[in-house]
């Protein structure tokens, strides 16, 4: 366990994980023992935002691990978060209990609403936060366990791949518009108020679930290390790279993608489950493919196959959205597709490799100007 | 026809004869007119509704003015001597009009006169009155509706009315109506059992979904129990056959209708997926790019020379061809060609492209969507049967073969499509025998988006122009071009017809959402069965 450890841990991850902690230790401080009159006062509502980004950043991470290790671009990911969000919004509807509009004590208000007798067999057990914390892993985990076993066995890759992934998050969000389907129509599902108890609406309950968030992208963080640095990693990086070769080298690579893609999918329903309580609100939106799309912009701005920089591209473009999206709501759409075209072209390896290829657009740029590059000859041989 | 047509005419032109003829234009008659209408000043409802029916009776023109105004409430009596009269309201007095000569009468203060108040019971009584005394009106259409009108309310009172109009109308299509809604009323009458079967052979032969509700009403209603049940209910039955088959008909027509739009948006898409193995997701922006340029060019036809407009589609699908054309060689010149032999980021690259599209037509034309004409002759629709087909969907369908026609032309018989064929099967070795592959792709790349845009020409005609219009169509494209498989035309054709018509034979059943979920999860096992869609190109690589 402890050579896992060791030797999931460089640089980066250490310094990644001690940024983490400091999150968790100083935002909560900040905001609930700092008077609201000091400067260093972070606002509760900062600390929702900061844990909505940790949420976007575990999401990130989630796909960082099939489409940077394992080459498979999923623009579906965002229904596997959905997914996870839906679980705990049930659970926290259940928990409204007759505190809704309508005061029915099993009901949520929609189906009141809506006419309907008794709770649908599937809302059933969402009362208990065991149940639904292992329906946050469980629904997300096999639909995308289905999915990939039909996908992966009859060699669905590339584009093709990416292409149905989009479906099936756009099916899914026409599905969850549906009243019928019994998980709110387009209203979703909201009004939430307690955690385990816990009002949802404290500051108190704010910095511990930003505290949970922070958990949570440590521990997914540290599962998708241990794996890309193991030797079931290497064989992925395979698949990713060359993967007829790997299979005629004799490795099962269905069941290699499958279970990437099926522990990818749990993350991101665990980020959606923890996104939930802190936005206070789950509804069809969140299978919009174009927000699939954007979680993937967000690994590309922080550097394929990095895991640190994935979080680091969704805590920025994020920060970026939130703040455009305020003061300059023209420009947003610009930016972004901006970013699209400029991360695609010029930093292939995103912020993380921004130092290597600055390097090397400079060297490059220094022997065309004819001056003297030391050493760049030889590191070209070794490379 | 032109003989018909002949016919019609001439009947036409003697209607004011036979009207002639018919109507006694006595002054006697006259005078026991007036004393008719002059009798709806007093007495109550029931007493009035006699009247009303009498009016009826006498069958002339004049008598539907006085109805009209009294269902509309400007029937009144002067308080002085008792006298009917139309009223039109002129500023805070009423001008009063004779009801029977029409003459004006002067006017009056509302306090001189008296409303002739009317219940539901004489509202319906008048409604019967006005629909036999149109049976009579010198228009066709006219007639047409008050037939109609009868077949809808069943009156067996209306039978006398219908018998007379049956024997005066010189129409086909007016008298057909007129029978109809004689055999309507007669079978809600007590007439005797032969002449209701005649009536339902002749509700039979009319075979909508009106006449199956009437003979279904009779066949549960179990007053008429025996032979006229046992006929109405087999008639009924025979009328349900042909509905269903006729829906049948009516859902592979609208599914081609639909998948003829698919097939406009998806056949770009193909092109340029086939050649170049990259998928373009800005691809929907170029149908939206090419809906923009319809709607500025009716805008300029529209200020500066409006006796265009029924041509502005010619002076938009060139137009909108070149535009989006331009824009997709300067997309793949500019970004995609750097990206060869990853796919994977060419994808995301274009999306970021959509992106800025979309904004750039939303700051300049703004976020709402733009209203585009139709041309005259793209308005209207065809009756068929019991199918109503419009005809800017016709048009669509039609466009859209031909362009598909022209597509494969291009590529099966000009030297350009064969080298993009070349391309397509193996880049390499096209290269190698000294086609410019570079410039094919970005040949193939301009003629694929130019498609696109001539598509949202199409497409303008028949859903909303807004910065979203490539976002609608985009993931219906991608599933035609992965159902039907990549560089082949035929393959694309038939993708897109069998979504369309699914789609539509799904509806009823499921409703629309979930229909088109249900085709997309097909689509998701079929990908599986096939991964290379329906027309894969044969090869022997491992990766294609």
């Amino acid at each position: 366990m402890t050579s896992v450890l060791s030797r999931s841990l460089n640089r980066h991850a250490l310094a990644f994980l001690a940024a983490l902690a400091v999150i968790a230790v100083v935002v909560p401080v900040l905001n609930l023992a700092v008077p609201e009159t000091s400067a260093f006062h972070v606002p509760t509502y900062a600390v929702a935002l900061i844990g909505k980004y940790l949420c976007f950043a575990l999401l990130a991470v989630s796909i960082d691990l099939i489409w940077g290790y394992c080459g498979i671009l999923s623009l579906g990911h965002g229904a596997f978060f959905a997914l996870g969000g839906y679980a705990m919004g049930m659970y926290l509807m259940r928990q409204i209990g007759d505190r809704g509009v309508y005061g029915d004590p099993v009901l949520p208000d929609f189906m009141v609403f809506l006419n309907w007798g008794e709770l649908p067999w599937y809302w059933y057990g969402f009362d208990q936060f065991w149940f639904a914390c292992l329906m946050v892993l469980v629904v997300p985990g096999l639909l995308a366990f289905v999915f990939g076993w039909f996908a992966f066995r009859s060699r669905v890759t590339g584009v093709y791949l990416s292409i149905i992934t989009q479906a099936l998050t756009y099916a899914l969000m026409l599905a969850f518009f549906r009243n019928n389907m019994g998980f709110g129509g387009n209203n979703g599902l909201t009004d939430f108020k307690d955690l385990l108890g816990f009002d949802l609406q404290s500051d108190e309950t704010r910095a511990g679930l930003l505290i949970a968030s922070c958990v949570a992208l440590a521990t997914g963080f540290l599962i998708c290390r241990a794996i890309v640095t193991s030797r079931f990693g290497k064989v992925i990086v395979a698949i990713r790279d060359a993967e007829s070769r790997t299979r005629f080298l004799g490795y099962r690579v269905e069941a290699y993608k499958l279970f990437v893609f099926t522990l990818s999918a749990c993350l991101a329903g665990v980020a959606g489950a923890l996104y939930v309580p802190q936005v206070g609100i789950i509804n069809p939106s969140e299978f919009a493919p174009a927000n699939s799309i954007e979680a993937v912009i967000w690994v590309a701005v922080g550097g394929r196959g990095t895991l640190v920089g994935p979080a680091i591209g969704a805590a920025l473009v994020n920060f970026a959205k939130t703040w455009l999206t305020g003061s300059f709501p023209e420009i947003w759409l610009f930016v972004l597709g901006g970013l699209f075209v400029v991360v695609t072209l010029f930093l292939p390896k995103g912020i993380m490799g921004l130092a290597g290829t600055l390097r090397g657009a400079l060297s490059r740029f220094r022997l065309k100007a004819g001056g003297v590059a030391v050493g760049e000859p030889s590191t070209k041989a070794a490379e | 026809m032109i003989v018909i047509r002949r016919f019609q005419l001439i009947a036409l032109a003697l209607l004011p004869l036979v009207a002639l003829v018919l109507t006694p234009p006595s002054a006697a008659h006259a005078d026991t007119l007036d004393a008719l209408v002059q009798k709806l000043a007093s007495g109550g409802f029931s007493a009035r509704a006699k009247v009303v029916d009498e009016l009826a009776a006498t069958g002339d023109e004049r008598v539907s003015a006085v109805l009209e105004a009294l269902q509309g409430g400007d029937l009144f009596t002067r308080k002085s001597d008792k006298r009917v009269f139309i009223t039109r309201s002129a500023g805070d007095e009423l001008t009063l009009v004779d009801p029977i000569s029409g003459q004006q009468a002067g006017t009056a203060p509302k306090s001189a006169l008296k409303k002739i108040r009317v219940n539901n019971r004489l509202r319906r009584a008048i409604r019967a009155a006005l629909g036999s005394l149109t049976l009579l009106n010198p228009d066709p259409a006219k007639r047409l509706a008050a037939a109609e009108a009868v077949f809808k309310s069943r009156d067996a009172n209306a039978l006398a009315a219908l018998d007379t109009a049956i024997a005066k109308e010189t129409n086909a299509g007016v008298k057909r109506a007129l029978e109809e809604a004689r055999a309507a009323a007669l079978l809600y009458s007590d007439a005797p059992e032969t002449e209701k079967i005649r009536a339902i052979a002749v509700l039979q032969t009319r075979g909508d979904r009106d006449a199956l509700a009437l003979l279904l009403g009779l066949a549960g209603a179990g007053k008429d129990a025996g032979a006229v049940a046992e006929v109405a209910t087999s008639s009924a039955a025979v009328i349900e056959r042909n509905l269903a088959a006729w829906n049948t008909v009516q859902n592979i027509i609208y599914g081609v209708s639909l998948g003829s739009v698919l097939l406009l948006a998806a056949i770009g898409l193909a092109i340029t997926f086939g050649v170049m193995g990259v998928i373009n997701m800005a691809h929907g922006e170029m149908v939206m790019l090419g809906a923009y340029t319809t709607f500025t060019v009716q805008e300029i036809i529209r200020l500066s020379a409006p006796e265009l407009f029924d041509y502005s589609l010619f002076f938009a699908l060139p137009l909108a061809f070149m535009i989006a054309g331009a824009v997709g060689i300067a997309i793949e010149r500019g970004i995609i060609r750097w990206l060869y032999g990853r796919p994977l980021e060419t994808l995301l690259a274009t999306w970021g492209l959509s992106l800025i599209l979309q904004q750039a037509i939303r700051s300049i034309y703004g976020p709402t969507n733009r209203e585009v004409g139709n041309p005259s002759w793209m308005a209207g629709s065809l009756e068929v049967g019991s199918l109503t087909l419009t005809y800017n969907r016709l048009w669509i369908i039609v466009f859209s073969i031909a362009v598909f026609a022209v597509l494969l032309l291009i590529l099966k018989h000009t030297r350009f499509g064969l080298q993009v064929r070349a391309v397509t099967q193996n880049r390499e070795m096209a290269g190698s025998m000294g086609i410019r592959t570079g410039r094919v792709d970005a040949l193939t790349f301009g003629l694929g988006s130019g498609i696109a845009g001539i598509a949202g020409v199409a497409l303008s005609q028949i859903d909303n122009v807004s910065p979203n219009l490539g976002q609608a169509y985009i993931i219906d494209s991608f599933m035609v071009v992965v159902f039907g498989g990549v560089g082949n035309l035929w393959g694309t054709l038939v993708g897109a017809m069998t979504l369309g018509i699914a789609n539509k034979f799904l509806e009823p059943f499921t409703g629309a959402v979930l229909g088109k979920i249900l085709v997309l999860v097909m689509i998701i096992l079929f990908i599986q069965k096939r991964p290379r869609g329906l027309f894969a190109l044969k090869g022997r690589a491992v990766e294609a």
